[in-house]
C-alpha cells in the first residue's frame, strides 16, 4: 500500500524532473546518480509495543518490531540508508519506569540506528540515569548546543558525526531545547544550553568547509514551530544556510508532508517531524549528481 | 572495487569536478506503522521477557475496591481525589516529620492530575500507573497564612474539585466563605503552614502561582505513583468517600 504510493510519487517526480534531465544529457551524459535514504523517528517515548487495538487515536499503530520490518525492507531497496532519532526516546510506558531506558537503547541498537539526539525527557532519570543506560546504545548521541563540561556526560556526546554512504559525506549535527523551566535542575545539573543559531552557523561552516560534507542534516529537539519567538525548527531553517534537512521532535507534530522552508539565502530546506510514539517512520530520499544543474532555489523537492 | 574505480574514471572524465555532488532531487514521504506490517520475530522475542516481567508486576493485586471511582461524583470534592490527598497526607507526614520535626498541615493536588477513573474490583500496580502516569514527586512548601489565604481564593475561583486534605472549606451559595479551618483551627495570617503538593504544581503548574511565595521547600524524593502503590499495599479494601472538606452549602 505504502510502497505503491511511493512508486507513484517517484513516477511523478521523474516526469517533473524530466526537463532538467534532458538538459543535462547533452552536457554530462555519464553522470552518476547517487541515492541516499534517510529514515527517522522522534518522540517514541518508550512505545515499544503497538497501541492497543481499541485505542481512540492510534488503534493498533506503531511498535518497534513492525518498524524494524519496514526499515529492513527499505535497506534492501537502498543499502545507502541512515536511521536517525530526534530525541525523547524515554518516558511514556512502564518499560521506562521498570528498566530506565535499557530496552529502548538495546532495541534501537538491534535495529541499527545510526545516531540519536537528546530530548528533554531523556533527562527524566537525571543526567546520571542517561549515562547509566549509554552502554546499551551502540550508536552515538549527537548534540552541539549543550555544554556538558561540568557534568558526567562530559566527553560522551559528539556535536556532529560524519557518515559516508556510497561516497557521499553526510554530516549530522544535533540540537536540544532549553532545559530550564522544562526539566528540573536537579535532573540536568550543570548542563549549559547554548544558542542554537550561533552554534548551527559555526558547525555547518565546519561541516561544509572542513569536513567537505555533501549533505548536512540537523537532528533537532527544538520543536517544530511556536506562536512566540522561541527558537524552533522552522525559525532555525530560516535563519541559517547550508542545511539540507532538519529532522525535528518535541512538539509531537504530525505534518501532512515535510515542510519546505526558505533559508537565509533563499534556498529550500526540508523540515520534517513524524508525530510521536513510533506511529510513523519518516523517509527522505536524496538523489545527488555532479551536474551542478539545479534551479536557483536548490534541488527539486517532491513531497 | 573494480566497478567503483571504473565509475570514478567516468566521473573524472566528465567536465565537472568529480567530488562535487549536490542534491538534484529530494523526495519526502511518511510511512505509517500499521498492523498490516508483519512484526519482526527476533525483535518480538527480545522484548518478550521484559514484557512478561512488566505484566506480572503490573497485574499484582494490591487492594480491593468495592465500587467505581470516577472524577464526576462531586462538585468540589470527589472520592477519588480524597483518596489521593489522604494517601499523600498519611504517607508523607512521617517522612516530613522525620526530616524537619514539623508536620504537614495541608495537602493540595490538582483535579487535572487525576489521570484516570478507577473501576471497582482488584487494585493493581497498573491502577497506580493509570491514575498517575507522571514522575512527579511530593514536595512540601512552607507558606505564610496570607499566602494560604491566596491559595483558598484560588480554590474558590477555580471551582474545580482539586484534591485537598487537612483543610475544611465551606462556601455560601454566592461563593463567599462560610467556614475555613486548617487542622481544625481558624486560619491565621501571621503563622506559617506546611503544604504538601507535587513538584509540577510547586513550579506554578495549573496557575498555582501562590507557591512562588513559599519561604521554604522540601523535596521528599518520593514519587506520587510510588506513594499510591505503597498506600494500596497497606490497605486491604479501599472505601474513599466524598465528604464535607470542600463544599458549597445550599
Amino acid at each position: 500500500m505504502e510502497r505503491r504510493t511511493f512508486i507513484k510519487r517517484t513516477a511523478a517526480a521523474g516526469a517533473f524532473a524530466g526537463l532538467g534531465s534532458l538538459g543535462l544529457v547533452s552536457f554530462a551524459p555519464e553522470r552518476a546518480l547517487k541515492h541516499i535514504t534517510i529514515l527517522h523517528t522522534n518522540d517514541v517515548h518508550s512505545h515499544i509495543e503497538p497501541f492497543e487495538p481499541d485505542h481512540a487515536q492510534y488503534p493498533g499503530m506503531g511498535g518497534v518490531a513492525r518498524r524494524y520490518t519496514l526499515v529492513q525492507q527499505i535497506r534492501q531497496e537502498n543499502p545507502h540508508t541512515l536511521l536517525l532519532d530526534a530525541g525523547d526516546i524515554f518516558q511514556g510506558t512502564p518499560y521506562f519506569n521498570f528498566y530506565g531506558g535499557e530496552l529502548e537503547f538495546k532495541l534501537m541498537s538491534k535495529m541499527g540506528y545510526d545516531a540519536a539526539t537528546i530530548g528533554n525527557h531523556d533527562f527524566d532519570n537525571g543526567i546520571d540515569g542517561l549515562l547509566a543506560q549509554m552502554p546499551h546504545a551502540e550508536f552515538p548521541f549527537i548534540n552541539a548546543n549543550y555544554n556538558f563540561e561540568n557534568t558526567v556526560l562530559d566527553g560522551q556526546i559528539k556535536p556532529y558525526q560524519i557518515f559516508v554512504r556510497d561516497g557521499i559525506r553526510i554530516g549530522v549535527f544535533g540540537l536540544g531545547i532549553e532545559l530550564e523551566g522544562l526539566v528540573g535542575k536537579k535532573l540536568y545539573k550543570e548542563t549549559k544550553y547554548l544558542d542554537p543559531i550561533d552554534i548551527t552557523q559555526e558547525i555547518v561552516k565546519q561541516l561544509k568547509e572542513e569536513e567537505k560534507c555533501h549533505l548536512v542534516i540537523c537532528l533537532s529537539h527544538l520543536g517544530y514551530e511556536y506562536k512566540s519567538d522561541k527558537i524552533s525548527d522552522v525559525r532555525l531553517a530560516g535563519a541559517t544556510k547550508d542545511i539540507d534537512l532538519i529532522i525535528g521532535g518535541h512538539t509531537h507534530t504530525f505534518l501532512p508532508e515535510p515542510s519546505v522552508v526558505l533559508n537565509s539565502i533563499g534556498k529550500e530546506v526540508l523540515v520534517n517531524q513524524v508525530g510521536w510514539a513510533g506511529v510513523n517512520l519518516g523517509r527522505i530520499d536524496f538523489y545527488l549528481d555532479t551536474s551542478g544543474k539545479k534551479d536557483s532555489r536548490g534541488a527539486t523537492i517532491i513531497v | 572495487m573494480k566497478r567503483y574505480l571504473f565509475l570514478l574514471l567516468i566521473i573524472a572524465g566528465s567536465c565537472k569536478f568529480s567530488d562535487n555532488y549536490t542534491p538534484t532531487r529530494i523526495e519526502g514521504t511518511q510511512l505509517e506503522i500499521t498492523p498490516a506490517i508483519k512484526a519482526n520475530d527476533s525483535i518480538e522475542m527480545f522484548i518478550q521477557p521484559y514484557k512478561l516481567n512488566i505484566d506480572r508486576e503490573m497485574e499484582q493485586v494490591l487492594a480491593y475496591l468495592p465500587y467505581n471511582l470516577t472524577k464526576a461524583d462531586g462538585e468540589l470534592n470527589t472520592a477519588i481525589g480524597n483518596l489521593m490527598a489522604d494517601a499523600l497526607m498519611e504517607l508523607s507526614n512521617p517522612i516530613f516529620e522525620n526530616r524537619t520535626g514539623d508536620k504537614i498541615d495541608i495537602v493540595l493536588l490538582n483535579f487535572g492530575g487525576i489521570r484516570s477513573s478507577i473501576p471497582k474490583g482488584d487494585i493493581t500496580t497498573r491502577t497506580a500507573f493509570q491514575v498517575m502516569p507522571f514522575e512527579n514527586e511530593v514536595v512540601v512548601a512552607t507558606l505564610k497564612g496570607e499566602a494560604v489565604r491566596e491559595m483558598i481564593h484560588y480554590l474558590i475561583d477555580s471551582g474545580n474539585a482539586h484534591p485537598v486534605a487537612g483543610i475544611e472549606l465551606q462556601l455560601e451559595k454566592d461563593n463567599s466563605i462560610r467556614k475555613v479551618l486548617i487542622q481544625g483551627e481558624p486560619l491565621q495570617d501571621n503563622r506559617t503552614y506546611n503544604i504538601a503538593t507535587n513538584d509540577y504544581l510547586l513550579q506554578g503548574g495549573d496557575n498555582m502561582v501562590f507557591f512562588s511565595r513559599a519561604q521554604k521547600v522540601i523535596n521528599l524524593d518520593y514519587k506520587i505513583r510510588n506513594l499510591l502503590i505503597d498506600y494500596f499495599k497497606q490497605e486491604d479494601t479501599l472505601t474513599p468517600v466524598r465528604d464535607q472538606r470542600f463544599i458549597r452549602v445550599n
